[in-house]
């Protein structure tokens, strides 16, 4: 019984590494295709792509990173906060994804103190 | 960690990822969305400025001036050429303001001058109905002198609560968003250690600059403008802002007072004009594979 149950595990090790390789090779052909068009100032169509990718391979901080410029790109800054947090999640030491996310910031944290009137901490050093 | 390696290995770091993943910049632009909501309103009126400190910037002309000309040419908005309010007597007439010096006051000119002849100006009379009978002048810079910090200011910012008095400005330009607010344009000096770089010459001659602490007199401005945005239809007011610059210069240097006016007004007129219209920001990002 002890070695049916190994050898069920096993298997499932075995099969699952090629699984998550084979979503990985599928998330970054639509990244690539993702980057392709948003060289060509097709944003949208970009977003589909990368948003595609992040679904395909949860785990994949690049499509997610990606995903985040082409939402910055279309002024949705509430989105792409949240997908530089979750790239960001999946890999905290990428400083390429870092250095996106804190010229991100610098923007957003402008946006941000507008919604203040009249208030002593809207003033600018 | 000293600031330096802290450079280096985060470059280091960028390196080391560079060298293992394929990474594109792109050039970006965030469309900013205006932080207020003017799309009710197809122009605006700048109307004048309570304005205070130094007497050589006359804070609420040359203010009115620069914001008109910058929304002319930066707004979709229709920009109202007309004379500047005389904020100050007006409020100062109102009931419940301490009382101001009598000075004989001057009409005053058309703010934006030779330079309103662009095609998005609506020249327009000044206002029939001014509050207390009194035609539209301009403070002068007998009052202005008399307002030397923000809190001389405070007794005649009830002007800006005062909703009939905008609702009857508002109804004589057609209802337009109106932009009005305090100006205080103050000298300033601040004297200590500083930090500057000097030049010396070695014994064989090479040049070198090196950073020196040196105890320096310096005298400049604080400009603290409140941009207040007035609902033309209601006279209410809609949204304000609150801003404050300075600039310090070396004391033997002399700058006109004018010219660190413009220099302080330039650094906030982007966060000014972002208020009424959509601005985008260019930037560049990295798209990684």
């Amino acid at each position: 019984m002890r070695i049916r149950v190994l050898t069920v595990l096993l298997l499932l090790g075995a099969t699952a590494a090629p699984l998550a390789a084979d979503a990985r090779s599928d998330a970054k052909k639509q990244v690539e295709f993702g980057i392709t068009v948003a060289q060509r100032g097709l944003w949208r169509e970009a977003i589909y792509r990368w948003e595609r990718a992040a679904q395909i391979d949860p785990k994949y901080a690049e499509a997610y990173n990606d995903l985040a410029i082409a939402y910055e790109h279309e002024g949705d800054l509430e989105k792409a906060r949240v997908a530089y947090e979750k790239a960001l999640e999946i890999e905290p030491n990428n400083a390429l994804i870092k250095q996106n996310y804190e010229l991100f910031k610098e923007i957003n944290d402008r946006t941000t103190r507008k919604d203040t009137q009249d208030d002593p901490g809207n003033q600018n050093p | 960690m000293t600031p330096a390696t802290r450079i280096l290995s985060s470059v280091a770091a960028i390196l080391v990822i560079a060298g293992c993943t394929n990474y594109y910049e792109i050039p970006i632009e965030t469309p900013i969305k205006p932080k207020l909501d003017v799309s009710a309103f197809q122009r605006v009126l700048v109307a004048g400025f309570l304005a205070g400190g130094t007497d050589d910037v006359d804070g609420n002309l040359e203010t009115t001036r620069l914001l008109r000309s910058q929304l002319r040419t930066k707004s979709e908005l229709r920009v109202i050429d007309t004379d500047v309010l005389p904020l100050m007597e007006v409020a100062a007439e109102a009931p419940g303001t301490p009382e101001v010096k009598a000075e004989p006051a001057r009409p005053a000119p058309a703010a934006d001058g030779a330079e309103g002849k662009e095609g998005k100006d609506e020249k327009a009379a000044a206002p029939k109905n001014e509050p207390k009978g009194e035609a539209p002048q301009a403070a002068t810079p007998d009052k202005a002198a008399a307002i030397k910090d923000s809190k001389d200011l405070e007794p005649y910012e009830h002007i800006f609560a005062d909703v009939e008095y905008w609702k009857k400005i508002g109804e004589e330009y057609q209802n337009p968003l109106i932009v009005t607010g305090t100006v205080m344009f103050t000298p300033h000096q601040r004297s200590g250690i500083v930090q500057r770089e000097e030049e010396v010459y070695d014994s064989f001659g090479r040049r070198r600059v090196v950073p020196v602490r040196t105890y320096m007199e310096r005298k400049g401005y604080i400009l603290q403008p409140k941009f207040i945005f007035i609902d033309g239809r209601t006279g209410t007011v809609m949204h304000s802002e609150n801003f404050r610059e300075e600039v310090l210069y070396n004391a033997n240097q002399s700058t006109p007072a004018l010219s660190s006016y413009f220099e302080l007004m330039d650094r906030l007129i982007p966060s000014f004009l972002s208020t009424l219209s959509s601005q985008k920001i260019k930037g560049t990002r990295v798209l990684l594979q």
